[in-house]
């Protein structure tokens, strides 16, 4: 994909209102056939990025590329891109054959050609015998299905979608993730998506931008992001996370860091940390282990298991270390297990590899 | 209300009937029955009979056989027609913006909008007479500008009329619009321009078809309303532009004629039938707008018509040629200003929609103002500029036994109407939106029926009853009259906000030990307290503002403000007038902007 054409690129793109910063210096590339999800909480700035990129929203500064053409402050209807709304925003006053062509006839092309391209995408999306009704006549998943059909039967050069499942029910909403996924694949469209939903984004993303407080904290694949995050806020924001705090005490490889309570901890790093500087260390709860008499780990810390909480397929353990702290940790429910209770003194283990060093944030900035 | 409280108190042991339980909307609809229903059924009933008292059509034979009665009716529906299509038109750039503005522009806007709607209809037409007259302000001005050579008739002739209907009818048009548009979801237009429309497009064939239900509404509402005007016809119209209710007023106050005026009555009744009729059926609120518009505004669909589709093939087409029309004119305009993807876009058609609507407000807002400087003149004539500076004409008012007396009595059967109506409608709006009733939709439309009935039928209908009973003239008469006329404002009004009231808090209430009638004083009124102080805002001006009622059941020594103001308009034009208006528009604003301070705080919307 690395070789594939620049559909979209931003570039230094910022939004101010007033003297609020909506978004801040934004820049991302767009690779044809890619499937990038915009990540993060309400008020990350992300809606107002793809407003941007739609153009619904004029830019502060910054700048734009559709296509291999600057588009920065071209008007919507000039910029060859589609959108799912999150509410759909199927016309309620025309068909759903109406709502498909509607595209189309803005592009003036002729009505014989018109009904051949509408069926064609009626049929990919398998609802050819809805294109006499009327958008309320379907259900949401249905709704959702013409709503793509809609915006993907001009070949737009990029597809932007607003949380295009947020009003589905869970079950409706993995069942269209993946539909969406293979309509990607099928159409070899381009999409750049958004969600707060961090399941859905990394089901369905090649990539991932993650967002905070109007800005791009980390761009990567699902899985670099899951295993490597570049900040704290990465590492909470997706999956579950140890956080334990310590101290640069060598650097190498592994990393040295004098952990909480005397714990020595090897870990690895981005790079760009210096002896004695403050760290968060990352460990998801899956990779720590309890470890058995005589075995041994990379990293190994004693304390007391609080509470083990069953949760069907996994279980979850809550050790608390000796000054306070707490680890969480994952195992997958095998059977029965009664080898260890509330109240023992356990060892837990895990490795250097699945410990990231990132740089704590919240004390510099003190 | 004691009773009442008590047999609200008792837990009962059995659920309570529907019946018993809707029995807060008995009282309104006992009034209805008594003092609308039944008195306009008698006199349409009356309009049956001859003088003798044998049945006979030769009141209907009259009204066809003498050609100025159909030279009135045709003249009626003329204006009316008219002044739908003005108001109309111009009402829609204005509800565009409020719909699509943010709430705190649009209740702005709205204040404005509505202004001409809260000042009394006599003061507005007074206005405009000072504005249109051959002396008036329009005419030195163009003088003056040298535009014309000699002063333009603007007043005494149709277009006298016009002036004066669109400007009282534009705030309902807007209203209508505005609650349809409301509701019209503002990513469609966005999705249209991502699916490729340029504005015009997006509008016209998005927008515009979703909006026409509001249009069609407020078309049918204005032409309804506008059959039944008299004032503006007779103070700015000339001989020609006699409407129907003139024609009924003379015909009770010259020749008191209950059983021909009866006939005209059932006549303009069924006129307005007729129209409601045809909107529905031919132009309905569906068809006119392609045949599924119903589906967004929640209203029912019909099978199509043939008639129907094909009007909708034709709205299809003016709407695509009109989208088309616009896309072409966007395009000479880009191809002259050049508009460049790196260069920021300016919003100029949202300029132009301001420049428009800020003309049509000051259009509605402004004339009532010239009634001000006219009262300070020293003068003895109505004269704009005003000569000199004078408080003559405000001693002159107050000193008046005549003038002070009406004020008075003005205010007395304003606030009683306004209390009345608030009790009464109250009760039952929370009968209406809470209880499932036997026959809803009959109560409902009973309940709004004055609102739609033109009012003169009712005026003259209760004249015939009071004689009977002996309460012409008296302020009980005018009380009970104007409560028919203001009710239905107050039900509408309590209504909205019990819908939007979250019972789940009574319920609460409940749970935490306080009864019913606890419940109601301690959580439900205070927090209804903005609609229910709306409520009888609306009465009060309703009963302040009335002149159709006051026309027969007040006079001589007994008028009230409105019933005062119209014997001077009609035999001398004076400058005490312009003294009366301006202390009516400054007492109204007063009012208005008390009340919407009190609404504020007491944490209403």
């Amino acid at each position: 994909m690395a070789g594939a054409k620049v559909k979209l690129s931003v570039r230094n793109a910022a939004k101010i209102y007033g003297s609020v910063t909506a978004l801040a210096d934004a820049t991302l590339d767009l690779r044809e056939g890619e499937f990038l999800t915009l990540l993060g909480p309400s008020g990350s700035g992300k809606t107002t990025l793809l407003m941007i990129v739609a153009g619904l929203i004029q830019p502060s500064s910054g700048e734009v590329w559709i296509d291999g053409k600057i588009a920065t402050y071209a008007p919507p209807h000039k910029r060859d891109i589609g959108i799912v709304f999150q509410n759909y925003a199927l016309f309620p006053h025309l068909t759903v054959y109406e709502n498909i062509a509607f595209p189309l006839r803005m592009r003036r092309m002729p009505e014989a050609r018109i009904a051949q391209e509408v069926a064609r995408v009626l049929d990919v999306v398998q609802l050819a015998h809805t294109a006499e009704r009327f958008p309320r006549e379907l259900s949401g998943g249905q709704q959702q299905r013409i709503a793509l059909a809609r915006c993907t039967v001009y070949h737009p050069s990029i597809i932007l979608m607003d949380e295009p499942l947020g009003a589905l029910d869970r079950k409706l909403r993995d069942h269209m993730q993946l539909e969406i996924k293979h309509l990607h694949t099928k159409l070899g469209i381009t999409v750049l998506y958004v969600t707060h939903d961090q399941d859905e984004a990394m089901t369905m993303s090649d990539r991932i931008c993650l967002m905070n407080n109007g800005r791009i904290e980390q761009i990567g694949a699902p899985q670099e992001l899951y295993f490597n995050p570049a900040s704290i806020f990465a590492a909470d924001f997706l999956g579950e996370s140890n956080l334990l705090p310590g101290t640069v005490a060598a650097i190498g490889d592994p990393l040295r860091v004098d952990g909480p309570g005397g714990l020595k901890i090897r870990a690895r790093s981005r790079g760009g940390l210096r002896p004695d500087e403050p760290v968060k260390l990352m460990v998801r709860p899956e990779s720590l282990r309890l470890l058995g008499p005589g075995e041994d780990a990379d990293n190994v810390a004693e304390g007391v298991l609080r509470e083990v909480v069953f949760v069907g397929g996994v279980q979850r353990y809550y050790v608390a270390l000796a000054d306070g702290l707490t680890l969480a940790m994952k195992r997958l429910t095998l059977g029965a297990d009664t080898a260890v209770g509330p109240g023992q003194t356990v060892r837990v283990g895990w490795s250097a590899a699945h410990t990231v060093a990132l740089p704590d944030t919240r004390e510099r900035g003190s | 209300m004691t009773s009442a409280a008590a047999g609200l108190d008792y837990a009962r042991q059995r659920p309570q009937r529907g019946w018993v339980r809707a029995w807060p909307i008995y009282p309104l609809l006992a009034f209805l029955l008594a003092f609308f229903v039944y008195p306009v059924a008698q006199l349409l009933w009356l309009s049956f009979f001859d003088a003798a008292g044998h049945f006979s059509l030769r009141n209907y034979i009259h009204i066809a056989t003498a050609p100025v009665y159909l030279q009135v009716l045709g003249i009626t529906f003329q204006i009316a027609g008219w002044t739908t299509l003005f108001a109309v038109l111009g009402g829609y750039p204005i509800a565009y913006l409020l719909a699509t503005s943010a709430a705190r522009t649009r209740n702005g806007l709205m204040l404005l909008v509505l202004m001409p709607f809260w000042t009394s209809f006599l003061v507005r037409t007074f206005a405009w007479m000072i504005l249109l007259g051959r002396t008036g302000a329009i005419n030195r001005l163009l003088l003056a500008l040298g535009v014309v050579d000699a002063p333009v008739s603007l007043i005494y002739n149709f277009t006298g009329v016009m002036i004066g209907m669109v400007h009282g009818m534009m705030p309902l048009a807007v209203v209508t619009m505005v609650s349809v548009m409301q509701n019209i979801d503002v990513t469609l237009m966005r999705a249209a321009s991502t699916l490729g429309a340029r504005g015009g497009q997006a509008f016209w064939r998005i927008y515009f078809r979703l909006s026409l239900p509001g249009v069609a509404a407020a078309g049918l509402l204005v032409f309804i309303t506008a059959l039944g005007f008299f004032i503006i016809p007779a103070l700015l119209g000339g001989a020609r532009d006699t409407m129907i209710s003139q024609v009924i007023i003379s015909v009770i106050q010259e020749l008191m004629n209950w059983r021909f005026a009866g006939a005209l009555s059932l006549v303009l009744l069924a006129a307005s039938a007729v129209v409601f009729y045809l909107y529905d059926r031919i132009l309905g609120m569906s068809t006119l707008s392609g045949g599924a518009v119903g589906a967004a505004s929640g209203m029912r669909q019909r099978r199509p018509t043939l008639l129907a589709r094909g009007s909708a093939w034709l709205g299809i087409g003016v709407v695509a040629a009109l989208g088309w029309l616009c896309d072409r004119a966007g395009e000479a305009w880009d191809l002259l200003i050049q508009p460049r993807p790196d260069r920021p876009r300016r919003a100029f058609s949202r300029k132009v929609l301001w420049g428009a609507s800020a003309l049509i407000i000051l259009f509605l807002v402004l004339p009532s103002f010239f009634v001000i400087p006219v009262s300070f003149t020293s003068g003895t004539f109505i004269d704009f500029p005003p000569h000199g500076f004078s408080l003559r004409w405000y001693h002159t008012y107050l000193s008046s036994p005549a003038w002070t007396s009406a004020t008075l009595r003005s205010l007395i059967v304003a606030l009683a109407t306004g209390v009345v109506s608030t009790i009464l409608g109250t009760a039952a709006a929370f009968v209406l939106v809470r209880q499932r009733l036997v026959g809803r939709m009959a109560v409902l439309t009973l309940v709004l029926a004055p609102l739609i009935l033109p009012r003169m039928i009712i005026a003259v209908a209760l004249f015939y009853l009071f004689a009977r009973i002996d309460i012409v003239g008296t302020l009980l008469g005018l009380v009970l009259g104007h409560t028919i006329l203001a009710v239905p404002y107050v039900v509408i009004t309590v209504m909205a906000i019990l819908k939007t009231y979250d019972e789940r808090l009574d319920q609460a209430a409940w749970s935490l030990g306080a009864n019913k009638w606890r419940a109601l004083c301690h959580i439900t009124l205070p927090q209804i307290r903005g609609g229910l102080i709306a409520g009888f805002l609306f009465a009060f001006i309703t009963s302040f503002d009335d002149l159709t009622v006051a026309l027969f059941i007040s006079g001589g020594n007994n008028a009230t403000l409105p019933r005062q103001m119209w014997n001077d308009l009609l035999l001398q034009v004076n400058p005490t007038l312009a003294a009366v208006s301006t202390v009516i528009l400054l007492f109204i604003t007063v009012f208005i902007i008390a009340a919407e301070l009190l609404r504020r705080r007491a944490g209403g919307y």
